[in-house]
């Protein structure tokens, strides 16, 4: 089951498209809020296109590869990476916690390149303009 | 007459639907492509189709891409290697398109390496895409559009293929990530090398439940090993490899004699070969005998392991004329 997000959003989506110039007011003032809770909460790295519901509720931007679509080949045996051996494989992290999750599905999703230009925006208004994954998929 | 196009392609080779073969062969540490060539030879009448790393564990040798053109200029089908770690979407892009222009059809989309393992440790990796948006890519860029969506005519030819590591963590979503590549279009898949049947055999099953075996070719890897000092090197410091510790201690028996641990290890390998040839749902085996080609003409002998394109290569060459070159293709296209 894919995350029921869009369907609940198209009406605040309407509402940003026919008001423009409140999106940047809005981002300023939601911005520091959602960097230091999604930091404290995810190790956040704001790529401005969360995927977090999508991968067991596990930043997969924390990645030395910054892999958004699953685990590379270099995972240690004990779980670990193979870039920074004393930390756990995100992968591993995503993969087990989103058996929790009633979209466990989700995580088979193919995700579109990130968009670069999009780092360091504010990915909480970006869904609710609905400017995320505007590039190519 | 140029044997571009003329010489049976890989992609001829999976439609037989018999035991495919293929190997990697190094691309080499000088700008001397008789080196290459050298090594292309010793493989060239025992394989479908030959795999040219790119900058394997972030080293740098020859680039994979000039490799893969000597050698279409030989006749022989190059799989080449294209990562993500030292090109962005757009170099891949350019590149792709020229991998087709020199008539270099097979691309394997992988991540690779951190350069963190490398020789240039201190390099900026990229990481622009993932090998899952690369087989995208390419599949994009077949459909004749780049990423942006700009028209390419004519489309580019090209065989998008992937990897998978069945022996690295988390085990159980290994076989849904070969889902995930075929879904992104991958057309055959090279596994890591198997030291470890039990655990491939394993993931062979769950990736027979999913049914992939059907949609997808897939080979797998299997590498001879030279010496028990490489097979501990391999179990201890190459991550995402998974040697036994049988393994190691069969190299040890073996003795320190170089052609005693050699014999030993080409033993090995032929035992792996027949073992996983029993497990269903394989298209065939890809060897990688590291920096060690002429291992593979002696593995493939003692294994009985023929390449597929014998079957067609005297049909494949009547029906292809040269009109199918790569550098002639343009002219259809005018008229």
């Amino acid at each position: 089951m894919p995350f029921p997000v869009s369907f609940s959003l198209e009406p605040v989506r309407r509402f940003f498209r026919g008001h423009p110039r409140v999106t940047r007011p809005l981002e300023l003032a939601i911005l520091p809020f959602e960097a230091a809770s999604k930091k404290l909460a995810f190790g956040c790295k704001m790529c401005g296109q969360c995927i977090l519901h999508e991968t067991g509720m596990t930043c997969p931007m924390g990645c030395p590869k910054s892999l958004r679509n699953g685990p590379c080949g270099g995972v240690r045996m004990n779980g670990h990476c193979e870039v920074e051996p004393g930390m756990m494989c995100v992968w591993v992290k995503a993969e087990r916690r989103s058996r929790w999750l009633p979209w466990r599905g989700a995580i088979l999703r193919i995700q579109p390149a990130l968009d670069w230009s999009l780092k360091g925006s504010s990915a909480w208004v970006g869904l609710m303009i609905g400017r995320n994954g505007k590039e190519a998929r | 007459m140029s044997p571009q196009g003329t010489f049976p392609r890989f992609e001829d080779a999976l439609r037989t639907g018999l035991p495919l073969l293929t190997c990697e062969i190094a691309t080499g540490d000088s700008a001397d492509p008789q080196d290459l060539l050298r090594r292309a030879r010793l493989v060239r009448d025992h394989v479908d189709a030959v795999n040219l790393p790119d900058n394997t564990a972030g080293v740098v040798h020859m680039s994979a891409l000039a490799a893969a053109a000597i050698l279409v200029r030989e006749g022989i089908d190059p799989i080449l290697h294209v990562t993500c770690r030292d090109r962005n979407r757009l170099a891949l892009q350019s590149d792709l398109l020229g991998a087709a222009a020199l008539g270099v059809r097979n691309v394997l989309c992988l991540t690779g390496d951190h350069t963190i393992h490398g020789d240039h440790p201190g390099a900026k990796p990229v990481f622009d895409l993932d090998s899952l948006q690369l087989l995208g890519l390419v599949g994009t860029l077949r459909r004749g559009r780049y990423l942006s969506g700009r028209e390419i005519r004519p489309a580019p030819e090209l065989l998008p293929g992937a990897t998978e590591n069945p022996f690295a963590p988390p085990y159980d979503f290994r076989p849904l990530r070969v889902q995930k590549k075929v879904e992104a279009g991958a057309r055959f898949l090279q596994t890591q090398i198997i030291y470890n049947v039990a655990r491939f055999a394993a993931f062979m099953a769950r990736v027979r439940d999913l049914g992939l075996d059907r949609r997808i070719a897939i080979l797998a890897g299997v590498a001879p090993l030279r010496s028990a000092r490489s097979a501990r090197y391999m179990q201890e410091r190459v991550p995402g490899m998974e040697v036994t510790d049988a393994i190691v201690r069969r190299m040890d028996q073996a003795g320190p004699g170089r052609s005693r641990a050699e014999e030993e290890g080409l033993a090995i390998a032929v035992e792996i070969v027949e073992q996983v040839r029993e497990i269903k749902g394989l298209a065939g085996i890809h060897l990688m005998p590291i920096h060690w080609e002429e291992s593979v003409s002696e593995i493939a002998a003692r294994a009985r392991l023929e390449p597929a394109r014998l079957a067609l290569a005297s049909t494949v060459s009547a029906r292809r004329g040269p009109e199918d070159s790569p550098l002639d293709r343009p002219r259809e296209h005018r008229a």
